[in-house]
């Protein structure tokens, strides 16, 4: 996995609440068998009409639009368990998906593939969509060591949680199977002692 | 002073990582064809083997056809992701079930009926529903596909513990009102995402009166209010269930397993994060009118106005109705609807085809509907010809198809076309769940039954 380093970037706006997993990525695409590709198909039936031309009134094809930071409207990413929607959104360029809610199974897809998922208050949500309506090319700065997202635009900050553990891995670029390997022993160990064991 | 929860959760924490989540040990691991490819191989990349390959098994059933399942699937990339899973069993050495196996079906149905699901395990899969194994008394919640890597590797889990929320459903339930109304009931009040970040047990004398079938669909639906999972705390019905079931324990191990099993529930002076009750006197059959679980109402009920919608929610409320091609304020009783589906892990059980076919016996399916009956086992598949309720469909009109997942995701054959409406006994009504532009109604298998003979939106 690649190191996390502290992001600059013009983000893209998606103000709709509730953005599941079946938009993310639907689930026709997901009869791939490796994690590439699904980038191109990120939001596929929001971006792309039945003939496979962008949608001109969708956020992605307008180019004023860009960066590695998404930013959605509350409650984003519940639904199916699919990873394909946190490799779309990596496969697709972001680093950063910022909201005031996540659904749980994404937050954790995503922090295994490197993306960092940043809580912040409604109130800060509204203010950014409200700064990138007025210019596309604001940006924020998301500064994982701090814990920090600020936007530039009007110098507002605000610091996000993230359990020391999975912060540690991201810094570091490490994943859980690298830890649960070196954990083996403690593992032979459970199976010796645990009250009840089903065959 | 311990929940359900707490007890098996603690059962299972094999260490707890400094300032981070738990390592937690998994008994079972099921594995289907869409989640787990990249799984295996990661495996391959690091040089690993699946360390308890006993604990894992493998089904597929999303991406498969459910006519002609004799004939190799057609589709040519669903066929390589199908085959792939065949490969990988035999790679790693794991149990498949794969199609025309008799043990064959939709993972979360194979579970239960076969034994494997017990009280007290911990049990995951890739794939969201697996809360639906809670009602057995167990830890069981959905994974993306690298934990299932993680499973496969280590049968070990990096987990934050979650929170503890106990729903209580006093009293009993009306008549033609099951778990199905119940959730949808619960998750219209709680929203979707009302119960993020925890763990639900579901309790109270509605809740301990509900088959084990019915049990499955209300802890099928937790993740659809954002619950971790949902757990029921095992008693006799889940222990009559489970005893002579083909991995079930037997003689000696059987009663030591239901002595342990015994002590499973909350203690009396457990304390949860939430609690929240309902009366189970006050849930009538319920349908959605949007896009997502939470949208729901009852069948004679109108739904909402703009007025009544928050302004943040406005957007997605007004995009989510013009979707659906329904208006603020419009009663949808008496609307003409052009599928039915019943069938998924959330009510493709034996018991969901009897209520079905009770309803619509002696009557005839209306016109307008296409209907997909789609069991979801081949064990239930069997058990609907032995007690002889494909006759009585037969005569209705109906047709029994081979079991899978099929209209409940549309990656497979069975896609409802743009702008049709289908009242569908899956469990989610998003944008394109069930085809691009395909417009969905959750409901119960009776409700479903009652919009199958009659083409519309009818109270059962
Ligand atoms: S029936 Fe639907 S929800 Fe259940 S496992 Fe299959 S696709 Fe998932």
């Amino acid at each position: 996995m690649e190191k996390f380093t502290t992001i600059t970037s013009t983000y893209v706006p998606l103000p709709i609440e509730n953005v599941d997993t079946d938009q993310i990525i639907p689930a026709r695409f997901l009869k791939a068998t490796t994690r590439d590709g699904f980038g191109d198909n990120l939001f596929a039936d929001w971006r792309y009409d039945k003939e496979g031309n962008p949608k001109k009134d969708f956020v992605l094809n307008d180019a004023t639009y860009s960066g590695e930071v998404l930013v959605a409207g509350k409650n984003f990413g519940s639904g199916s368990s699919r990873e394909h929607a946190a490799w779309a959104i990596g496969g697709y360029g972001f680093k950063v998906v910022v909201s005031s809610f996540f659904a749980d199974i994404f937050r954790n897809n995503a922090l295994n593939n490197g993306i960092l998922p940043v809580v912040i208050s409604e109130d800060f949500l509204s203010e950014l969509f409200a700064s990138s309506r007025e210019n596309s090319k604001a940006t924020v700065t998301v500064n994982l060591e701090e814990q920090t997202i600020v936007n530039n635009e009007t110098g507002r900050s605000e610091s996000f949680e993230i359990n020391v553990y999975k912060k540690e891995c991201l810094l570091k670029g490490l994943d859980d199977i690298d830890f649960l390997m070196s954990n083996r022993d403690k593992i032979l160990e459970y199976e010796k002692k645990r009250i009840f064991s089903y065959e | 002073m311990k929940t359900l929860f707490d007890k098996v959760w603690d059962a299972h924490v094999v260490t707890e990582v400094k300032d981070g989540p738990t390592q937690l040990y998994i008994d079972r691991h099921l594995c289907h064809e869409v989640t787990s490819p990249q799984a295996f191989a990661g495996l391959r990349e690091r040089g690993l083997k699946v360390f308890r390959p006993e604990q894992t098994t493998l089904t597929a059933d999303h991406n498969i056809p459910t006519m002609n399942q004799e004939s190799p699937i057609r589709d040519t990339i669903s066929r390589f992701q199908v085959e792939t899973l065949a490969k990988n069993a035999r790679d790693f050495g794991l149990t498949y079930y794969g199609l025309g196996n008799p043990k064959n079906g939709i993972v979360h149905v194979i579970g239960p009926e076969n034994g494997y699901t017990q009280p007290g395990m911990t049990i995951v899969c890739g794939d969201s529903h697996t809360s639906t194994h809670g009602a057995f008394g167990a830890i069981a919640f959905g994974i993306g596909t690298s934990e299932v890597e993680m499973v496969l590797a280590s049968q070990c889990i990096l987990q934050t513990r979650p929170k503890t929320m106990r729903i209580n459903f006093e009293g009993k339930l009306n008549d033609k009102v099951g778990a199905k109304d119940m959730a949808l009931y619960m998750i219209s009040q709680l929203t979707t995402g009302g119960a993020t970040g925890y763990f639900v047990e579901y309790a109270g004398e509605a809740v301990r009166n509900l088959t084990m079938e019915q049990r499955m669909t209300l802890c099928n639906l937790s993740i659809e209010m954002g619950a971790r999972g949902g757990l029921i705390a095992p008693d006799e019905t889940t222990f009559n269930y489970i005893k002579g079931r083909q991995f079930a324990p037997k003689d000696e191990r059987w009663d030591e397993a239901l002595a342990y099993w015994k002590t499973l529930k909350s203690d009396y002076d457990a304390v949860f994060d939430k609690e929240v009750t309902f009366d189970a006197a006050k849930i009538p059959p319920m349908i959605t009118y949007g896009t997502n679980p939470g949208m729901g109402m009852p069948i004679d009920g109108t739904i909402p106005r703009l007025e009544d919608i928050d302004n943040a929610g406005k957007i997605s409320f007004e995009k989510s109705l013009k979707y659906m091609g329904f208006e603020p304020g419009e009663k949808l009783e008496g609307k003409n609807i052009d599928f039915v589906f019943l069938g998924s892990c959330t009510n493709g059980r034996i018991e969901d085809f009897r209520q079905f076919t009770d309803y619509v016996k002696g009557k005839k399916k209306a016109d307008n509907v296409t209907a997909w009956l789609v069991p979801g086992s081949w064990q239930v598949r069997k058990q609907i010809k032995d007690e002889g309720l494909d006759k009585i469909l037969q005569d209705a009109g109906f047709e029994i198809r081979q079991p899978g997942c099929s209209a409940c995701l549309a990656m497979n054959d069975d896609k409802v076309p743009a702008g049709k409406y289908a009242v569908s006994t899956s469990n989610r009504n998003f944008e394109g769940r069930q085809g691009p532009g395909a417009r969905t109604i959750l409901a119960s298998p009776l409700v479903a039954a009652a919009a199958a003979v009659t083409g519309k939106i009818t109270q059962p």
